[in-house]
């Protein structure tokens, strides 16, 4: 099993006093630019550790919000293709949907692809909701628009012969031309996170990997089945490199420890229905009858089930309240001692039939940079070697 | 209730009344209130009625993008419903088809009523013309929709899973034909001075999605528009006031 690091890069200072709402309407001179370049700088300093310590790096972007000022997800991705050797580098990911030219992002990766030196994994991702209005774009065929992209992106890093010809319905290309080509061929490795069967089988008929994240004990068997059935009917064998799952970690030389910085990075989790509720359900982003309930419920459904997760055995938790043991009861959260993490994410890696990648969160809200940093240590140290024998692709 | 095919869509088209006929456009949300007003027309006016695709039970085929397909949809329709030279009426999205309609095919529209219509940018860059619907809370769009929301906005929690969903795919058909430009096109006043036909423009006075102040400037941009500021009215004044509102329709 691989393991990367994912971090949002939280801008946690201004949590408290902007209330409510942690995205999309909050001013900005709630935020410090003089903070925000410390945390820009120590979130980079840990991820430039885990390449001394055998783990991998996973960036995001959201856009507008104080749960993430990684608003370019190839940025800190440039920086780090310089200032690491090793480490492979994860975008999960890029918007494919939201950007409004998608032959910059194949410029973007492969440029990433080329500096690195061959260590880019290409994350293409819906976006959540939250992204449609920062973006301004279309709610409505979001997924027709993201195939194309995809498409279009994979053609702009697999063509070496000069100029081609893309006018499709919702991009229009007339001389696409793609330098530098990427170092990896025939393109990097493309991820794509996933929550629903449907998108799982979709990305298993292209053989990309998937990930999971927040969906537990309850859901996750049932999307890497669903991409292992299809990927199986492709006539492709569903190697446990094609599955990954994101998961929050805390993990400390008492179980007191690992505990307490679980708690911390679990901010991620309670920030994450901190919004207004007409962000969360745009019409035409949702499936028709998502979208009935969050009109019947006056705009106020969705939220809700942001909130709430399952432990294994189907007990509904909320996430705004929930104590470490709840999040490892639902397979949110590895937390403890190494020994304790280890077994827990080896039930739930057994639980799910066994997965490649384990995308961990090491970091996130108020954790500090010292207890981040031995967070990553301890866990390379002692859980990681063990982890190594899982799920051998 | 009727269907008619035109270029791949499936479209729902009521019919009632008989005389001269009317064409009604029906605007982006709430068409289950319009019922009083339908039967106000209906006893002057064959009123036809359809459901844009995408809405009711019409259907959404991938080649409708924009609502200049809706416009060429209805000038089709007109034609093969021989509905000779109509009285137009476009509700807010509506109206803005009918506008599109107007200035490709001045001469098969007799007169054109706009009711608390949209699709034509007034105001500058950084100015929003039309309120950002479904991007406000729900509670704040019912109030700058309605007058008197409270009588008018439906019950949700009342209704059926088939109901609810219905409304859902209206709200999102809306935004996949009016997301950006937002409830305009760019260049639909720059051929304004086409809508030759006389113009009826009822707009109510408590419009917090197109502002009063909107009306009057698109009144001042067409050839031959008269406006009518109706009170105790929000967007939907043929809601709230139905009989006075089909009463300036039937009067023009």
């Amino acid at each position: 099993m691989q393991v990367w690091h994912f971090s949002e890069m939280a801008y946690h200072p201004a949590w408290d006093s902007l209330g409510h709402s942690l995205r999309n309407t909050i001013p900005s001179r709630a935020c410090d630019p003089r903070v925000a370049a410390d945390l820009y700088h120590r979130y980079l300093d840990e991820w430039a550790l885990c390449d001394e310590l055998g783990i991998n790096i996973m960036t995001n972007e959201h856009h507008a919000s104080a749960t993430c000022i990684d608003s370019v997800v190839t940025v800190p991705m440039a920086i780090l293709a310089r200032e690491t050797k090793k480490a492979r580098l994860l975008c999960l990911g890029m918007p494919i949907a939201n950007r409004q030219d998608i032959v910059r992002i194949a410029e973007e990766y492969a440029m990433i692809d080329v500096i690195s030196r061959g260590r880019v994994e290409m994350g293409f991702v819906k976006g959540s909701p939250l992204e449609i209005a920062p973006a301004n774009s279309n709610p409505v065929k979001m997924m027709e628009r993201y195939w194309e992209a995809h498409d279009l992106i994979i053609k702009a890093m697999t063509t070496h012969d000069g100029p081609f010809n893309w006018e499709g319905k919702h991009f229009h290309y007339r001389q696409v031309n793609v330098w530098p080509r990427p170092w990896q061929q025939p393109h990097p490795p493309v991820w794509v996170p996933c929550g629903s069967h449907g998108t799982a089988e979709e990305v298993a008929e292209r053989g990309h990997v998937i990930a999971t994240l927040n969906t537990g004990y309850t859901r996750t068997p049932g999307l890497f089945d669903a991409y292992r059935k299809k990927a199986a009917a492709c006539g492709r064998k569903a190697t446990p490199d094609r599955l990954a799952y994101l998961g929050l970690v805390g993990v400390g030389h008492t179980k007191e420890e690992g505990y307490r910085r679980a708690h911390q990075v679990a901010d991620y989790s309670r920030t994450t229905p901190r919004g207004v509720a007409e962000h969360f359900s745009p019409p035409g982003y949702n499936p028709l009858p998502v979208a009935a309930q969050v009109l019947q419920n006056d705009g106020k459904g969705l939220i809700g089930s942001v909130l709430t997760v399952q432990s294994r055995n189907g007990r509904r938790i909320d996430a705004a309240t929930a104590t470490v043991d709840d999040f490892i009861d639902a397979g949110l959260v590895f937390a403890g001692t190494p020994d304790m993490v280890f077994d827990q994410i080896k039930q739930f890696h057994d639980h799910c039939g066994g997965f490649g990648h384990f995308l961990m969160m090491a970091q996130g809200g108020h954790i500090t940079h010292e207890d981040t940093v031995d967070n990553l240590k301890l866990f390379s140290k002692e859980v990681l070697p063990r982890l190594a024998e899982l799920s051998v692709a | 209730m009727a269907r008619i095919k035109i270029a791949g869509a499936d479209i729902e088209v009521q019919s009632e009344g008989a005389g001269r006929p009317l064409l009604f456009l029906h605007g982006e949300d709430y068409f289950g209130q319009h019922r009083p007003f339908f039967e106000a027309l209906a006893k002057r006016f064959r009123v036809v009625i359809p459901r844009h695709p995408g809405f009711g039970s019409s259907s959404l085929p991938d080649t409708f993008r924009t609502v200049d397909d809706l416009a060429y949809l209805y000038l089709d329709l007109i034609e093969n419903m021989n509905l000779e030279r109509p009285l137009l009426v476009g509700a807010s999205l509506g109206g803005w088809i009918a506008l599109e309609m107007a200035v490709r095919a001045p001469a098969a529209i007799d007169k054109l009523a706009l009711l608390g219509t949209v699709g034509v940018k007034m105001g500058a860059r950084e100015d929003r013309d039309f309120a950002d619907i479904y991007q406000i809370p729900e509670t704040e769009m019912r109030a700058l929709t309605f007058a008197d929301p409270g009588r008018f906005v439906p019950k949700y929690a009342e209704l059926s899973q088939d109901e609810l969903v219905s409304i859902a795919r209206d709200r999102e058909s809306t935004w996949h034909f009016a997301w950006k430009p937002y409830m305009h096109n760019p260049t639909l006043k720059t051929w304004l001075h086409r809508v030759r036909m006389p113009t009826l423009m009822v707009w109510g006075e408590q419009d917090g999605i197109a502002r009063v102040d909107y009306a009057r400037a698109l009144s001042r941009a067409l050839p031959d528009a008269r406006l009518e500021v109706v009170p105790n009215a929000g967007h939907y004044p043929q809601i709230e006031q139905a009989a006075k509102v089909a009463a300036l329709i039937e009067a023009f």
